[in-house]
């Protein structure tokens, strides 16, 4: 019998013919990732091993607490810092020279097709839209994936997601996700791999993929994977680092379920709070916001600050809104000032940030009091996410985040751009 | 670890994430005493206060959905939590929580807060000593289970010595 994309990278990588749903298997990882956050941990565990990580396959990435809060992550950032240093680990990005893990790793060329890549962060997931299974796993794992080169994977079942369809103007990747998550649940591919397809799915920019498999995690999945085309291939010239091998699922591989949807039905979404499952039309929701926050590994790429720069030019964040701007990494950030759109936030009276996770977690950077509500380009809208136990997240896509933010309350961009707000 | 335990319930409901279980601004170490002090901080802010060795969680689907912080299942071990019995777990949760010793039990049960479970690992069983109901659950296959008892860390010890002797 035919196997799925997940099935096939890991009988590949556990040196078999084949898997089958359920199996629990040792693979060979191409790539072990750790952030500031989940790395102490890790490196803690690690020297119990008395062995020397296995360093071309270690990623460091500073990213949740940098530039450092406070003293307690200035301390896990050192730790970080002289871990690698010890063990000659090159591949470490410090404060300056990358941003928010994932972006990172796709940017500077470990993610590629057929690659099976495991990182302590839960959004390790994202890595699918080029076509590798990639999943998040916790310290002590990455701990022993640093040293060992391999892991053990219990195979999953997959389920398979056809959007096809025109979707409008301002329906994003985002808008995909999170009205498949409003369908299936937050525990609907519970252990699952997702795969997508459709002719929605093929005209979506690689930024727009990255959305949909980042927050497989939403809905509980191992993974979340989309069949590689020339849209990655062209993306991962002169940027992939090593050779790769692309894999697809066979003809007749066999699926748990198959859930179809029509792109031009989608409108722009939100989920509202608590969770990413709660979720409605923009356009039919009466919501005041304070805080309008676009940034993360989910939609801080260059083509969500093209977005939201397109609506803002020329416009002004509603006085009673902050709004606040993180490119997810260096280059983002460099390309934005050389298009001009930092310029155009910070006439709108946007605040600008440096790469950081800083706000999604809560962490720094733009936490939010009692009673406040964020409209977010995020990934998680759970309880006390962004700060106090008692505020509220509202995940959207860019575009519906600008227009929020100009007008002060939630908003489909289209409504504002016929007036109707 | 014990293969029957004996304990006091505290119930959740579903989709606990782990943000709920040790919020994000805790996460500046790793040491399981420390991250105790605020489990469950904003959600059952009594938890810490009340907790006591060898309690049991009950919980609605989905517990430890979101961030894949071990910190999580850390700061359960360290407030004495013997053991979470829910119908299903998020995968990340679920592989830190048998890599470092905490004991999952798959299992849908009507119980209250407050009752005494007994669990049997061994014949997969939960009885409720209050209302005497009883539970069957499926044991963990053989891998988790010895990955349970030996822990990650001895795991791959005894796989890098398998590998330097191979």
């Amino acid at each position: 019998m035919g196997m799925t994309i997940a099935e096939k990278i890991l009988a590949i990588h556990a040196g078999r013919e084949s898997v089958s749903p359920k199996e629990i298997v040792d693979a060979r990882i191409d790539y072990v990732m750790m952030n500031d956050v989940t790395g102490l941990p890790a490196f803690e565990v690690f020297e119990e091993f008395r062995t020397t990580p296995i360093s071309e396959k270690s990623v460091l990435i500073q990213d949740h607490y940098v530039p450092n809060k406070d003293v307690a992550s200035a301390e896990q950032a050192k730790a970080m810092r002289e871990f690698a240093r010890k063990y000659n680990i090159n591949n470490h990005f410090d404060v300056g020279r990358g941003g928010v893990c994932h972006q990172i790793m796709i940017e500077h060329g470990f993610a590629a097709p057929g690659r099976l890549i495991v990182g302590a962060d839960s959004h390790t997931c994202s890595y699918g839209a080029l076509g590798a299974l990639s999943t998040g796993i916790g310290s002590s794992e990455a701990a022993s994936a640093m040293a060992t080169g391999e892991l053990w994977f219990r195979v999953p079942e997959t389920q398979k997601f056809v959007i096809d369809g025109k979707p409008g103007k301002y329906v994003m990747g985002k808008d995909m996700i999170l009205y498949i998550i409003g369908d299936i649940g937050v525990s609907g591919s519970l252990y699952r791999s997702m795969e997508f397809y459709g002719s929605a799915i093929e005209s979506l920019s690689l930024s727009d993929r990255i959305t949909i498999s980042n927050m497989a995690i939403e809905a509980g999945a191992k993974c979340g994977i989309i069949p590689p085309d020339d849209k990655v291939f062209n993306y991962l010239k002169n940027r992939v680092i090593g050779e790769y091998s692309p894999v697809y699922a066979d003809s007749d591989s066999e699926y748990e379920d198959t859930f179809e949807y029509d792109a031009s039905e989608i409108k722009p979404m939100v989920a509202m709070p608590h969770l990413p499952e709660n979720t409605i039309p923009a356009s039919e929701i009466d919501v005041q916001i304070d805080q309008a926050y676009l940034g993360s590994c989910t939609n801080g790429r260059i083509e969500d600050l093209r977005v939201a720069a397109a609506i803002l030019k020329g416009k002004k964040v509603h006085p009673d809104v902050r709004m606040i701007v993180v490119p997810a990494s260096k280059n983002v950030f460099l390309q934005a000032l050389r298009e001009g759109l930092v310029e155009i936030f910070m006439d709108a009276d946007a605040y600008v940030a440096g790469p950081t996770c800083g706000a999604c977690l809560g962490g720094y950077m733009g936490v939010l009091a009692e009673g406040e509500r964020c409209i977010s380009s995020t990934n998680r809208n759970f309880i006390g996410r962004m700060g106090h136990k008692d505020s509220y997240v509202y995940l959207a896509n860019p575009a519906v985040v600008a227009a929020s933010a100009i007008t002060g309350q939630i908003t489909d961009p289209e409504d504002l751009e016929v007036g109707r707000t | 670890m014990n293969r029957y335990i004996k304990g006091r319930v505290w119930r959740f409901p579903e989709n606990v994430d782990t943000d709920q279980i040790i919020p994000a601004k805790y996460l500046v170490t790793g040491d399981r005493q420390e991250l105790a002090k605020h489990a469950f901080e904003n959600v059952r802010p009594d938890f810490t206060e009340h907790v006591r060795e060898g309690d049991i969680i009950v919980a609605g689907k989905n517990f430890g959905s979101g961030s894949s912080r071990e910190h999580a299942p850390r700061a359960l071990i360290g407030a004495g939590i013997a053991c979470v019995i829910a119908p299903s777990f998020a995968r990340i949760f679920y592989r830190n929580s048998i890599n470092i010793g905490l004991p999952l039990v798959e299992c849908d049960v009507d119980v209250v807060e407050g009752d005494i479970l007994t669990v049997d690992f061994e014949n997969g069983t939960v009885v409720d000593m209050n209302t005497m109901s009883e539970y069957s659950f499926h044991p963990l296959p053989d891998f988790l289970m010895d990955l349970l008892e030996f822990g990650l860390i001895e795991n791959t010890k005894m796989k890098l010595e398998r590998m330097k002797s191979r």
